[in-house]
């Protein structure tokens, strides 16, 4: 069995990064110029280290699927991005950040990554404001906080319920600004579709042109994934429609270890199901929580009553509501971390109090804050929310409580990488969501944010660097090398072969029987059986797809069904393996609930002494896939038990 | 619902386009608009008599009106007619049954069709390279506290800020102007103490980029103001106009750097 070397550097927690940057080999000025990086993907970790690298010097290339880097999923987070600055004066600090982190993960994270995250977190907040971010201030000019779930103090910095928005378009201008420089060279509407090694090394990617349906090869000293997550395989996710885990996945085919796959955050506060239409589910953020508070009836006649419209939620006496996240866990209350916040609403649906129509609802209530802070308050800080919610519900939340039900998310799960974001390939980084590295089995509110942003422009650049000096003498690699042509002739052929089944069953209709799937048995609550029996339906319906899918159009020009059915062979093994690590991590930890393993009062049931690891899995071409162990040691934090109660 | 949809049919760039019609029909009032064409798509897709079949290229992503992809004209109006709404935010309960609806993609010279409903908007992203950002490099910034900022100005800041560059006011102008979005960006960035900088320099490269990417003059007329769907306001225009006039008065001009630390 490999052995995973996750090279964290000796020392103190707090002296682990600077230790490192202290000793890492640079690279200087006049041999930056020679060396090529190809960063996949423009979110915030993609773009924070495009442009990171271009003002190094570097020649970078950066990807992006959209028409430009700005439409990167990261512009739809709304909430915010902590730090531990402790402006507030509540008691923050980098220890209390990286605290509150490992333990929201559920003590499935490494300690140095995530220190190393909460200690950047402060120069983010710098950059950004340097950069032209417009944060929400105070009348006094100063930053405005606010609390987000899994934590007692305010460190969430945000620009209205835009901030993923503004933090993207500050690091496209970044970008941007490179790119003008010409030290960024940027190729829009491409999507990258295989890895090339040469050497055992990352040295290029083949990426398909959109627009001409073309296969394109490019080359380069290093290859950065910043490629987001893989919330898609479920069909319905907070996804954006083009958000895919292709990269990722076809990276993990040529030799990089995945990590944690099952790890999959399911967000609670998202706008219910409505029909079978349906094509994506829409957030209504965390911060909301702040001031919202969650209820569903007390008793289960209302609730029914409801159901059939026969009772509105403001006609359900304060007495007989059920404000169950602040019964169950009295010192969080409405701000427990996502995980626990999403079980409690299933339970109390799956015990037949849910509202809405289809009983799948929880109501978010903010009478009390309306009537406490005044609606212009409410108004100044979720105006935007509030106003998206109208449009798809067709109710108003100022009048009437919001409903709300969980929803997959975010994937705490990806590419396995190292201190140095290095994934088991050498010359291989992965970014942002795209990696393991920092949430382990849940991620708090506005840390994602965060770690796209300290990966891109914090960690990377020095960490790249580290890696690059031993590649100064190497000269820029040419693509028309066998290996080039083998990857390039591996995608044609799964093109062809998409085009020439010829079925009867389109693309998405594949695709939401998977997202079915995944949703019962791989899903908030997950058993043995269930898992089992995903396993073999997925499989089957694998066979199935290669024998029956139907892909619309040709192989040159824009063909979008051909993009989606690219994306779906990679959920229909994507999907099994995250399966698997569901069904071999016999314990609950985090975003991870396996029904079997849980407390008399329904809590996570971990099991350190047998799971307290990262599970790494490597391809195997048709045989299963093997699975890598990295222990966890906690040598500066005592592993507990969460608690949220008191 | 039964619907009638015109819907504005090119293969290519270079291709001619024409307008074709489909039906729909047990189509929900709550369906989004995307929806309701993914529902097209699919009957495209399954129809078995229809070979070979292709479908209707459109724009999307984040179907929650933040990335700015989707950019269709729907009856005349970008982004349909539903006032501060994207398309993939808008609702079929906005149309009646029975309706006839025409959906065509951007029109502007500077933005041509890829196909069918997409149009290339890289122009945007080349205005922005010119100028719309400021000129600071990762790392080596003041704390995040030392410069305060007026709250009045962090928040107009802020509301310019809100432009997704979805290209609607480009689309809704007679004149292709794209003011509103370049006045957006010059606007954020002059608001605040860290953009004012080179405030100067930012106007006149990001405006002469503009020129020379195709897009008409602004003729005050407001039709972008009112088909934004982030309701990003024409007094951006104004500010983004004395901006520049004070920058010709003294000839500010960025000078090309020599390339980073490299």
């Amino acid at each position: 069995m490999t052995k995973l070397n996750a090279k964290i550097p000796a020392g103190p927690l707090a002296a682990k990064w600077t230790e490192y940057k202290t000793h890492q080999k640079l690279v200087n000025p006049a041999n930056k110029r020679k060396l090529d990086v190809i960063v996949v993907g423009t979110g915030l970790a993609g773009a924070a280290a495009a442009a990171s690298f271009g003002e190094m010097g570097f020649k970078v290339k950066v990807f992006c699927i959209q028409d430009s880097p700005r439409r990167a999923h990261s512009i739809a987070a709304q909430g915010g991005i902590n730090a531990a600055k402790n402006y507030p004066n509540d008691g923050d600090s980098i220890y209390r950040l990286f605290y509150d982190t490992i333990k929201g993960g559920d003590y499935r994270a490494r300690e140095a990554n995530v220190y190393r995250l909460a200690e950047v977190s402060n120069n983010i907040i710098d950059q950004c404001v340097a950069q032209g971010v417009p944060f929400a201030r105070e009348y006094s000019g100063y930053l405005d906080n606010r609390s987000f779930g899994g934590a007692q103090v305010s460190r969430t910095f945000y620009a209205r319920g835009q901030t993923g928005q503004q933090l993207l378009l500050g690091a496209y201008g970044a970008l941007s600004k490179e790119i003008g420089r010409g030290h960024v060279e940027l190729f829009h509407r491409h999507e990258m579709l295989d890895l090339v090694l040469i050497d055992g090394r990352a040295r290029g990617i083949v990426a398909r042109n959109v627009v001409t349906g073309e296969l394109e090869r490019f080359a380069a000293h290093a290859v950065v994934l910043a490629t987001g997550g893989y919330g898609n395989v479920y069909f319905l996710s907070t996804n954006a429609m083009n958000s895919n885990g292709s990269a990722a996945w076809r990276a993990y085919k040529r030799g990089a270890f995945f990590a944690n796959p099952a790890f999959v955050q399911i967000h609670p506060t998202c706008i219910p199901v409505h029909g079978d239409y349906q094509s994506k589910l829409t957030l209504m953020s965390e911060s909301l929580r702040n001031d919202g508070r969650i209820w569903v009836p007390k008793n289960k006649e209302d609730a029914e009553k409801i159901r059939k419209g026969q009772l509105k939620p403001t006609q359900i006496a304060e007495s007989d509501r059920d404000y169950y996240l602040e019964r169950r866990y009295p010192a969080f209350g409405n701000l427990v971390p996502r995980d626990v916040a999403s079980r409690a609403a299933k339970e109390r649906c799956d015990a037949g109090f849910g509202v809405g129509n289809t009983g799948l609802a929880v109501y978010l209530d903010f009478a009390e804050s309306i009537e406490r802070l005044g609606r212009s308050v409410i108004e100044a800080r979720y105006g935007n929310l509030f106003q998206m919610y109208e449009k798809i519900v067709d109710e108003n939340p100022y009048e009437t409580p919001m409903m709300i039900y969980p929803a997959v998310h975010y994937t705490m799960g990806g590419l396995w990488v190292d201190y140095e974001l290095q994934t088991t390939i050498p010359g291989l980084f992965a970014a942002g969501e795209a990696n393991f590295s920092d949430h382990g089995a849940n991620r708090l509110g506005a840390s994602a944010l965060m770690q796209g942003l300290a990966d891109g422009y914090f960690v990377l650049p020095y960490t790249i660097q580290n890696y690059l000096a031993d590649q100064i003498s190497v000269p820029r690699f040419k693509t028309d090398t066998p290996e080039f042509a083998e990857a390039e002739r591996n995608v044609r052929n799964q093109i062809d072969k998409l085009l020439s089944v010829k079925g009867k069953q389109s693309v998405d209709t594949f695709h939401r029987r998977l997202g079915q799937i995944m949703w019962d048995n791989v899903g908030m609550g997950r058993n043995e059986a269930g898992l089992r029996q995903a396993i073999t339906r997925i499989q089957e319906l694998r066979a199935e797809f290669w024998k029956d899918v139907k892909v619309a159009g040709s192989a040159t020009g824009v063909n979008q069904e051909l993009e989606k059915a690219l994306r779906l062979i990679d959920y229909l093994e994507l999907g099994e393996l995250m399966a698997r690590d569901a069904l071999l991590r016999n314990e609950s930890c985090g975003g991870h609930f396996r029904e079997e393993f849980q407390t008399e009062e329904g809590e996570a049931l971990r099991d350190d002494a047998n799971y307290k690891y990262v599970a790494a899995w490597e391809y195997q071409g048709e045989s299963e896939p093997v699975k890598h162990i990295e222990k966890l040691d906690y040598e500066f934090i005592e592993v507990k038990t969460r608690n949220y109660k008191s | 619902m039964k619907l009638t949809l015109k819907i504005w049919r090119q293969e290519n760039a270079k291709a001619k386009g024409r307008f074709e019609t489909y039906k729909l029909d047990h189509i929900s009032p709550d369906c989004s608009f995307l929806e309701m064409l993914d529902i097209l798509n699919e009957q495209l897709v399954n129809d078995p008599i229809q070979l070979p079949v292709d479908t209707i290229a459109f724009d999307h992503d984040c179907r929650e009106g933040i990335c700015g992809m989707c950019s269709l004209y729907i009856n005349g109006r970008p982004h349909g007619p539903e006032q501060g709404t994207t398309v993939c935010q808008l609702h079929m309960r906005r149309f009646n049954d029975g309706d006839t609806i025409t959906i065509e993609p951007w029109r502007a010279g500077p933005f041509p069709v890829i196909k069918d409903l997409m149009v290339d908007r890289h122009a945007f992203d080349k205005i922005i390279q010119a100028g719309g950002f400021t000129s600071v490099s990762t790392g080596g910034v003041p704390d995040a506290n030392a410069i305060p900022v007026r709250k009045e100005d962090a928040d107009l800041a802020m509301d310019a800020a809100a432009c997704i560059g979805c290209g609607a006011c480009v689309a809704s102008c007679k004149n292709a102007s794209a003011m509103l979005f370049v006045a957006a960006k010059v606007s954020q960035l002059a608001l605040l103490p860290q953009g004012k900088v080179e405030a100067r320099e930012r106007v006149h490269a990001m405006v002469a980029k503009m020129d020379e990417l195709g897009f008409g003059n602004c003729t005050n007329t407001y039709a972008c103001e009112a088909e934004c769907p982030k309701n990003i306001s024409v007094e951006n225009i104004a500010r983004m106009n004395r901006e520049y006039f004070s920058a010709s008065l003294t000839k500010a001009e960025r000078k090309q750097s020599s390339g980073g630390v490299g």
